[in-house]
């Protein structure tokens, strides 16, 4: 067994039993926790395979954004979560009946899956040989799929206003900046001439 | 050299603890959106495996877009998450109901 395999199963393995921990931790934190770790794991599969690129994306996007994002949401949010856990052992019979189906399937259509002949003639951007995963991953994405690439672009753009609109709310009572009513006052309003005697002050 | 059947049996067997997950967390949507994560991250090692042993960078592209929606779909699930909390002080799944959809 070369080191390679070994990382494999390894990896394989600590990813498929934090996912297990992730679907039934009691507490939602240590479900995050086991969801960053099995990010991480799965970025090392990344690595073996190749995609070295795409690894290093999942570690800075998932573990570093959407993981601290949950975290956060987890911490911020007061609930009883143990309440949340009841119906646990009630749905147990019920969700393994279906997640053994869906496993099923999934092992008969990769028992009958074959490469068909010549089928490497049909590759849409084939990997150039010499070149590194990202520099070959850039060239493609690009040229090839900038259209794609733009688009992902607004959605993140449309998230990010969603988010935003979503969660933002105004407080009555709060004495914030209002530049219109700034821009808005003129002479009359901002000043005022008082007639002071003489010797006395204000 | 691992053989690609290995990485798909892996990515099967996470695509199923996700989809076995939201059925086990019927009432916390936390875990649902997690659960949602995992079957993602599942398409995800099976795109990059396919890529990776047919020598076509499709896949990987492909991989990088599913990776950008995710994280939108995160995002905006969280928000919603965040002010459907603000609004009933609960998460639980069964007491979205106020639409009477």
């Amino acid at each position: 067994m070369n080191i390679v395999t070994g990382f494999f199963y390894l990896f394989s393995t600590v990813l498929i039993a934090s996912a297990v921990m992730v679907i039934s931790a009691r507490n939602p934190v240590h479900s995050v926790l086991f969801l960053i770790l099995a990010f991480v794991n799965a970025a090392g599969l990344f690595l073996l395979l190749g995609a070295e690129f795409l690894a290093m994306i999942l570690v800075i996007v998932y573990v570093g954004a959407v993981a601290v994002l949950f975290l956060f949401v987890v911490m911020m949010l007061d609930v009883d979560f143990a309440e949340l856990k009841q119906g646990f052992l009630q749905y147990l019979p019920v969700g393994a009946l279906i997640g053994i189906a869906v496993l099923v399937e999934l092992v008969f259509v990769l028992g009958t899956w074959f490469q068909a002949p010549g089928e490497l003639i049909t590759r849409a951007s084939a990997v150039k040989p010499g070149v590194s995963n990202t520099q070959a991953l850039g060239q493609v994405l690009y040229t090839q799929y900038v259209y794609f690439f733009e688009i992902s672009g607004l959605i993140l753009l449309t998230a990010m206003i969603g988010a935003i609109v979503l969660t933002l709310r105004h407080k009555v009572g709060v004495k914030r900046q209002d530049i219109a009513q700034q821009v808005a006052r003129t002479k009359e309003t901002a000043m005022e001439v008082k007639k002071v005697p003489s010797r006395v002050g204000v | 050299m691992i053989p690609l059947e290995h990485y798909l049996t892996v990515a099967a067997i996470l695509f199923t603890l996700g989809v076995a997950g939201i059925f086990l967390n019927r009432k916390n949507v936390i875990i649902i959106m997690m659960s949602v994560e995992l079957i993602l991250l599942a398409v995800n090692i099976n795109l990059v495996a396919f890529s990776s042993f047919f020598g076509d960078l499709t896949g990987q592209v492909f991989a990088l877009f599913i990776l950008t929606v995710a994280a939108a779909e995160a995002a905006i699930g969280l928000a919603i998450l965040v002010t459907y909390y603000r609004n009933r002080g609960s998460i639980a799944v069964e007491d979205i109901n106020m639409m009477k959809g």
